[in-house]
This record gives structure tokens, sequence and C-alpha cells, in this order.
């Protein structure tokens, strides 16, 4: 049953349009793909010339909610989990974007929009243990 | 200048997660419930980015250095492998979890949201591993075979 209440397609498909021009700017100019946990993950190995840029990438990522509020007050952001759950969450997907070698942007929107069958495998995989995951806490331990 | 536009690129990606309710984990939980009361608006966003990205990525194709004469690194793996599949399980298992992914998790933290900081940090303790247990396995590093003997 869908949540009509909750259902923002316009915003949704606003937010996917600049996520694309994000991730297209970076293509274009800079010959590279916008995997979130990829930029990141390449911080911690660091390798001489190929910092700065992903430092600046992560900088305007972080930067965005304050040029979001010269605009308008920020958009609810609602964080059920507790403590102990964030950070056992956290280290799964930190592991998990490495070991697979990317997350929702870089197979999810880089790959599936380069067709890559191995992108597609990824994003078919974390996307349904993301709805069992779901599945399992709402509906069979009934939490929350 | 190549700094410039990778961190002009970060600010409209950010601002895209901000937006489209990527942000908002108990929004991204709401779409990942779909046997509860679901929320689809966030496969609107894949089809929104998906649509203005796939234009760049067949422009990217077509040249062999970018607008700024740097070189076009498209990713060159192909395997589907067990890496790839035992991965984004355990990705899939935290984001199911918590409702974050790493680039809404930076925004958050961003936003001034403490929760949202310790995820990063505890984002970052995952990778780290990674990168340990990774060098662990290289046989050309110097340090930490000795130290996997040893264990």
């Amino acid at each position: 049953m869908i949540n009509m209440s909750h259902f923002t397609p316009l915003s949704a498909l606003l937010g996917g349009l600049l996520i694309g021009t994000g991730a297209a700017l970076l293509i274009l100019f800079n010959g590279r793909i916008a995997g979130i946990s990829g930029i990141v993950g390449g911080l911690l190995r660091p390798l001489a010339g190929d910092v700065s840029w992903r430092m600046a990438f992560v900088l305007g990522l972080i930067m965005a909610p304050l040029l979001y509020r010269l605009i308008a007050p920020l958009p609810e952001l609602q964080i059920d989990a507790g403590y102990p759950l964030l950070i056992g969450a956290g280290i799964l997907v930190g592991v998990g974007t490495r070991y697979g070698s990317g997350c929702t942007s870089g197979h999810g929107v880089c790959g599936l929009s380069r067709l890559s069958p191995r992108s597609a495998v990824a994003t078919g995989v974390f996307m349904s243990v993301g709805f069992i995951t779901v599945f399992v806490i709402r509906h069979l331990l009934g939490v929350n | 200048m190549a700094l410039f536009f990778a961190w002009m690129a970060g600010l409209i990606f950010g601002l895209g997660l901000l937006v489209s309710g990527m942000t908002n984990p108990a929004k991204v939980l709401g779409f990942l419930d779909v046997a509860g009361a679901w929320d689809p608006s966030l496969a609107f966003v894949m089809v929104g980015a998906i649509a203005v990205a796939a234009v760049s990525f067949q422009v990217s194709r077509t040249r062999t250095r970018s607008l700024l004469g740097l070189p076009i690194n498209l990713p060159t793996a192909r395997h589907i492998d067990q890496r790839l599949v035992i991965g984004s399980m355990l990705f899939g298992t935290g984001w199911g979890l918590a409702g974050i992914c790493p680039g809404p998790a930076l925004v958050l933290m961003g936003s001034g949201i403490l929760k949202g900081a310790v995820f990063v940090m505890a984002m970052l303790a995952g990778m780290g591993l990674f990168e340990r247990l990774e060098r662990q396995k290289r046989p050309d590093s110097p340090g930490p075979i000795s130290e996997k003997k040893a264990s």
C-alpha cells in the first residue's frame, strides 16, 4: 500500500536531476565518477595528486546544507536509530561499500547510467537486502 | 580550476540529496519498507539522476580527456564476483538498519546533526578496517605481512 501523505515525487525528481547534474559535472570536467564511498575511501589510501579533488568534492557535499539554509530552512532530517545501531550500521556501510566497490551513487546512479552490468548486480543486491532488512526489523521483529 | 569544479559538483550533488529527501533517514526507511506504508518517492530520485547522468557518461565515452583536459577515469572492472555481491549485501544491511548511505551521511554531518557525524565516524572506521584487511592480503606490502604471520 502506498503512503500518499508522504509521497513526494516532484521534489524527489528535482533532487534527482540535481544529483545527476553533480555527477555530470564531475565526469565532464574532472573525468571522475561521483561514487561517494569510492571518493571518501580513496582518502584513506592517499596517492600523490589524487587527494585534493576528493577533498574538494567532499567539502562541497558537507557545505550543501549551509547553502541550502541560505535559501530555505533545512528539510526534515529524522534519524530514529539509536547510537549503537547507528555505529553498527555505519561500520557495515563502510566495509560493505568498499568491499563491493560502490554505493547508491557509484553503482546506483553512475553505474546504472553507464549501463554497467556489474553495477546493476550490485544495485539489485543492496536494494534487495535493504528491503529485506527493513522487512525483518519492522514486520518480523516488530521494532518501530 | 579542477578543484573548483569538484567542489561545485559535490555542492550540487549534496543539494540534490537534500531536495530529494535522500538525507532524511526516516523517508529512506519508508522507501525500503515495501510491505508497510510504502513511500515510493525515492524511485523518482533515481529516474531524475540517471536521466541527466546518462547523457554525460554518453558524452564522456566519446572523449579521451575531460573539458579541463584531465584524463577520464571510467571504471574498467567488468567481473561480477563474490566481493561485489558480499560487499553489496553488507552495505544493504547497514543501509536498511539506519536508512543512511555514504553521501547523505556526509550531508547530515554538514547539517550539524550529531548522529550524522557519529555515523560518518563509524563509516570511516569500516572503510579503515577494509584498508587494513586489504593491506594484509597484498603480498607486496612491507609491514603487515609479518604481522599476519605472527597472528
